[in-house]
């Protein structure tokens, strides 16, 4: 699949009175046109912070310090603010979470769909209004012409979400960076919103970074699956192998510990927490828990091999 | 798993005036409305169901932190939502919660050994002494080690948290345990620690649980038998066996189905349902589900259909249960 947009050697860093935090460390990986990329991890992996970097939206004290983002034959990291500005929300935009705090209850429904349409592509009133009816009608918001006059707290928190994506696609982008785009939303409009985001993915071509901790929204969703672990990538494959024959001890765990329908018993547990980001462990920074460690793997970073065609993994067992 | 019932609500009901003023006399929410079911000794019985279903209401009315508008709650053989407060303060040390967050369910200003051991003080005849190490006894039983004694919760993990609201709940020896969302805070490696404390204690300590959830994986692996609310009502109450194998109520069903599993390739089939859940300031009249039910009829938009027994142990509150 041809690379729309790829990430090289990402660090972001998060300068704190308690000392230097390591969000993201040499993460890379691509993402391809209309492709569902799906990536997971827990608190603290640095999944989100990997989307912001994409649009140089990292929030104070994190900084960019190294690495590549490459679109369309530039380097984001390095365009002027004001072309990045072109990029964000036109040719890449983002979603979020809590879809309660990232629409402006203080405007319309119209008044915040029409000002990316005037902006980006200077719509009078009514050509703008027209588009985001229409995006409106095709996200599955019943009654577009009536409820576009609505404020956010008319909606409700699926609704919402769903405006939040009509204004993702307004302008036609060619990624959408979906960051827990249904974690906030109970499990049968987490259904609608995702059946939708396929839909649109299909209908529309735009390629989707699915961006969760939830491993049965990424196994139903995603194609290709990143999986993330204190900021860096520890593997990345096919989806159907990742869950199938994941060969990273992390996500081999993750899996595990997962009740499974018809499962009783006692679940797999994985040893210990999540490491601060601020006290990482040397070596592999998931060798503290790991059930397969060897004498390397706290020694020194683990290797990134290929260990099937298409499939990485960071870990010394494929050294 | 013996038999003796612990805990039986019947049409247990909570409203609540919201909007009130001067002007207005407010409007009437249906949060917990005709709830009526049983647990019995060592079992673990879950509520599921959706944001505003009347699921934790439902867990404080039985643990009687809020009063019910209507209803009973009989725990063993006495009904408690009539009982005078020195009565029911006696009986509280063998009912206690678990909280959904461990950050805002535990003052940062008190240490471990007071957060664990704060019931302990009520408890007429124990020495310093012997609360300490009743206090690092329940540590031990949880998982928490001893030089954790004296810190205070900033100063853990949101597992370690987790397993600090269950010793706080645990301490009182409580014979039921009302569990609200008490995993949907943590981390998927840290979720499976929690599921299997809460297993082994049931165990080791004969407890029973309310278990709330909304996860269905882990209801489905922790529960005995499960009971699915919907605005207010319960829709349907089973067996796990019996609720897993076959759904009897639309709702149950699309429910069940709309739940992301890891399984990748097979193609299931979804019920998607349409629109969001309606408020309960103004529930549909009827059936609750009718709106978004798809196989909705006639008589389901005027009629509310009664909670009754269609097979041994298998409640179901429809007009139309759909058959296997």
């Amino acid at each position: 699949m041809e690379s729309l947009l790829s990430i090289e050697n990402l660090e972001v860093s998060f300068h704190t009175s308690h000392g230097v935090a390591q969000a993201v460390c040499g993460v890379s990986y691509d993402i391809g046109r209309g492709e569902v990329l799906g990536v997971v991890g827990e608190s603290g992996s640095g999944k989100s912070v990997t989307a912001l970097s994409v649009l140089r939206l990292v929030p104070y004290p994190g900084r960019i310090s190294a690495g590549r983002i490459n679109y369309e034959g530039r380097d984001l990291l390095q365009i002027p603010e004001k072309q990045m500005r072109k990029v964000r929300g036109d040719r890449i935009s983002m979603i979020f979470q809590e879809p309660m705090i990232s629409l402006n209850p203080a405007f319309t429904i119209e008044n915040q769909l029409t000002e990316a349409l005037h902006n980006h592509r200077k719509m009078s009133q009514k050509e703008a209004r027209e588009r985001a009816i229409e995006m409106l009608a095709l996200v599955d918001i019943p009654d577009p012409a009536k409820r576009i006059k609505d404020y956010p707290h008319h909606l409700s928190g699926g609704m919402r979400q769903r405006v939040m994506i009509a204004e993702a696609l307004l302008l036609d982008p060619d990624v959408l960076l979906a960051d827990e785009p249904t974690t906030a939303l109970d499990v049968t409009v987490q259904a609608q919103v995702l059946d939708l985001m396929h839909r649109l993915n299909e209908r529309i071509g735009t390629a989707i970074m699915l961006i969760t901790h939830n491993l049965g929204v990424v196994a139903e969703s995603a194609r290709r699956v990143v999986v993330m672990y204190c900021g860096r990538v520890v593997e990345q494959g096919p989806v159907k192998e990742i869950f199938e024959q994941a060969r990273h001890p992390y996500t081999q765990g993750l899996l595990k510990s997962i009740p499974k329908p018809g499962g009783r018993g006692k679940l797999y547990e994985m040893d210990g927490i999540v490491p601060s980001l601020f006290e990482l462990p040397t070596g592999c920074p998931f060798n503290p828990r790991c059930p397969q460690r060897r004498p390397e793997c706290g020694k020194s970073a683990p290797p990134w091999r290929e260990v099937q065609p298409g499939h990485h993994a960071l870990c010394w067992l494929y050294a | 798993m013996s038999l003796k019932t612990i805990l039986k609500v019947e049409d247990l009901t909570k409203y609540f005036v919201v909007n009130r003023s001067l002007f207005s006399a407010g409007e009437v929410v249906k949060a917990v409305d005709g709830v009526s079911f049983s647990l019995m000794q060592g079992e673990t019985l879950s509520l599921v169901g959706e944001s505003g279903c009347g699921k934790s209401t439902t867990g404080r009315l039985v643990l009687r932190l809020i009063d019910p508008t209507r209803g009973s709650v009989h725990y063993q053989g006495q009904d408690i939502a009539r009982l005078p407060a020195d009565k029911m303060r006696k009986l509280r040390s063998q009912m206690q919660i678990i909280f959904q967050d461990p950050w805002s369910s535990l003052n940062p200003r008190m240490t471990v050994k007071e957060i664990i051991g704060e019931g302990l003080r009520r408890q007429p005849g124990l020495s310093r002494a012997q609360r300490k190490k009743m206090v690092l006894d329940m540590m031990e039983t949880v998982g928490l080690r001893p030089e954790h004694y004296d810190r205070h919760p900033h100063e853990f993990s949101g597992g370690q948290r987790q397993r600090l609201g269950v010793a706080r709940a645990l301490i009182m020896r409580p014979k039921l345990v009302v569990a609200d969302e008490p995993l949907s805070a943590l981390d998927v490696s840290v979720q499976a620690q929690v599921v299997n404390l809460l297993a082994r204690l049931k165990r080791d300590l004969g407890l029973s649980y309310l278990f709330i959830s909304h996860d269905l994986a882990i209801v489905e692996h922790i529960s005995d038998r499960i009971a699915v609310m919907y605005l207010g009502k319960l829709m349907e109450l089973a067996s796990k066996r019996q609720l897993f194998a076959q759904p009897r109520h639309p709702y149950t069903q699309a429910l069940f189905s709309a739940a992301p599993t890891t399984e990748v390739g097979r193609e299931k089939k979804r019920i998607i349902l349409t629109g969001d859940v309606p408020s309960p300031l103004n529930p549909p009249k009827g059936c609750r589900f009718h709106t978004r039910c798809p196989v909705a009829q006639e008589d389901c938009r005027q009629l509310e259909p009664e909670f009754k027994l269609l097979a041994p142990g298998h409640w179901v509150a429809c007009h139309h249960p759909i058959n296997g």
